[in-house]
């Protein structure tokens, strides 16, 4: 295992660090759950949960060839398994992004940039919804569009991931100035004001376990 | 909040277990899914296939039988069911002659039912959809398809289900159930929010004094929150909503449906019942028939809606088509 700086992931690293998200997820279940309950129905933590705990059994009984393999296989377990908009949402979020990317077996930075990119187009695509809407994109569109611009610096992964993740947050912090416009919690209006969205919290939880995962594999 | 229940995470599995359990002769569990069929299918004629999250019992699954639907693909308590659920469901039913969706319109539904659709065109089987949009609180007339579904489910189901059973293709199946979405419009009342299974809170908060007009089944936002009145003054409020918006008028004919939340009850709808049968007689509307239940329900949510399906000749010969299920007669 490489002891030095981390600036390639290969398949199996993006494999140990989807699992570590996956774990992540499950252990954030209540965390989530109470972050739903305020403006949703309060089943967003049960709902990642259940996505992660099968992407984390697919994951670790097959054998991948290709980066592509691993996330699509992750999305479409979480699509198949959770049910709800989110079951769609971040399916789509890991499955998508690989589609128009040729077949890798190792990722730098501008790699991860690319697949992220195709994953928010895809979720605004199908989710029909933008910036503002008070919804996981919050979240996941600052970070990609910081993954981008940091792709031509000399950045370990580790502070490219530490940039989108504090991204991220920020994203999630702005949920909580939004009046919600989509899903069930549209329906509370100027009720939502004052919280912050759980899908967006989220998309913060993935970035900030994929830069855990990768900085404790560093030297 | 008192629950009769197992573990939460088994809630949804032993609910269909349970239904399976009483009714085998006329139903049978999809394998590997949350999903059950009506076993006695005509292959020649087309498929309904219904669905939502759990928690609405009767709906949905109560509403797979004779003259309605022939399957239904369940999710879990309050969230839509995965694709993977929907297409098992789908290729389980009888297929040859096409599939119609029918659901109501929610976000999670709209997504997961979409994607089963091209999983089903994929595999060469036929679908169409109709979503469900009666609930006259949660969008304006303009906006009706982007209106919540809720107890109309009951109407376009029926409708289609009937469509379905006296041999109609799948594009004149979906007009009928279109035409009876569009002619079928609802107005609900909460008193007390129900709790949804494991958990602690309930699934909103209501003071004990208020109540809220337009409160949808998942405790969405009304239209306005007023304090308790009677049943004669929510009757006259509701219909006031109702019959502005579907364009009812002396001498139309009308269904209609009193559905209770889950704890309110039989004596409670009756009670309304007469206020909205003297009001609607006053108005020269002839109610065709009335069925006062609790079809849609949001577990111990208290509070009622109203349904009205406006008749014309086509939609009647579906509604008075015979229909079966161990919770729905015709």
């Amino acid at each position: 295992m490489e002891k030095q700086t981390m600036n390639h992931l290969s398949v199996d690293d993006v494999k140990q660090m989807l699992l570590y998200v996956g774990e992540t997820i499950t252990a954030s279940k209540d965390y989530l759950g109470q972050i739903d309950a305020e403006i949703g129905d309060g089943d967003h933590g049960t709902g990642m949960a259940t996505g992660a705990e099968a992407f984390m059994k697919k994951l670790r009984e097959s054998e991948f060839e290709t980066i592509n393999d691993v996330f699509k296989t992750t999305g479409m377990e979480m699509m198949k398994s959770m049910g709800g908009a989110s079951g769609i949402i971040f399916g789509t979020m890991f499955s998508d992004g690989v589609k128009q990317l040729e077949s890798k077996s190792s990722i730098d930075h501008t790699g991860l940039a690319d697949i992220f990119r195709g994953s928010l187009d895809s979720v605004k695509k199908r989710g029909k919804a933008d910036v503002g809407d008070k919804t996981m994109i919050d979240a996941l569109d600052p970070a990609v569009q910081t993954l981008e611009s940091d792709a031509s610096k000399e950045w370990t992964l580790t502070e490219v991931l530490k940039h989108a993740e504090e991204a991220a947050w920020n994203g999630v912090e702005e949920t909580k100035q939004i009046t919600a416009k989509h899903g069930r919690a549209k329906t509370l209006g100027e009720r939502t004001k004052g919280y912050q969205d759980a899908g967006a919290t989220s998309v913060w939880l993935i970035f900030k376990s994929m830069r855990e995962w990768v900085e404790q594999h560093e030297g | 909040m008192k629950k009769i229940m197992n573990q939460e995470e088994n809630v949804m599995e032993e609910t269909l277990q349970g239904f399976i359990d009483a009714y085998a002769a006329d139903y049978e569990r999809v394998d590997g899914v949350n999903g059950v069929i009506y076993r006695h299918m005509d292959p020649d004629k087309v498929s309904v296939i219904t669905g939502g999250g759990a928690g609405h019992e009767p709906l949905f699954v109560g509403f797979a039988g004779k003259g309605l639907a022939s399957g239904a693909a369940m999710g879990n308590v309050f969230a839509a069911p995965n694709p993977d659920t929907i297409l098992e469901v789908t290729k389980a039913v009888e297929n040859k002659a096409g599939v119609l969706y029918i659901y109501g319109n929610y976000a999670g539904d709209v997504l997961n039912f979409d994607m089963a659709s091209e999983l089903a065109e994929m595999e060469d089987i036929e679908t169409r959809t109709v979503k469900v949009s009666d609930d006259v609180a949660s969008a304006s007339k303009e906006n009706k398809e982007e209106r919540r579904g809720i107890a109309g489910d009951v109407f376009v189901i029926k409708a289609a289900g009937a469509a379905a059973d006296a041999g109609l293709s799948l594009d004149e199946v979906t007009r009928i159930a279109a035409k009876a979405n569009e002619n079928t419009h609802s107005i609900g009342v909460g008193i007390s929010p129900g709790t949804s299974p494991g958990k602690k809170a309930p699934m909103f908060e209501l003071p004990d004094n208020q109540i809220e007009f337009g409160l949808g089944i998942h405790g969405e936002k009304g239209i306005r929150r007023a304090e308790m009145m009677s049943a004669d003054d929510l009757a006259d409020e509701m219909l006031d909503h109702l019959l502005a918006d579907a364009a009812l008028e002396s001498g139309d004919e009308a269904v209609i449906l009193l559905n209770g939340l889950g704890s309110t009850t039989l004596m409670e709808l009756l009670i309304v019942n007469q206020k909205v049968h003297k009001e609607l007689l006053a108005k020269g509307i002839t109610v065709y028939d009335t069925d006062v239940n609790s079809y849609c329900t949001t577990q111990e949510m208290g509070g009622f809606s109203i349904t009205i399906l406006k008749l014309d000749e086509e939609l009647k010969t579906y509604y008075d088509a015979p229909a079966h299920s161990p919770y729905y007669h015709k």
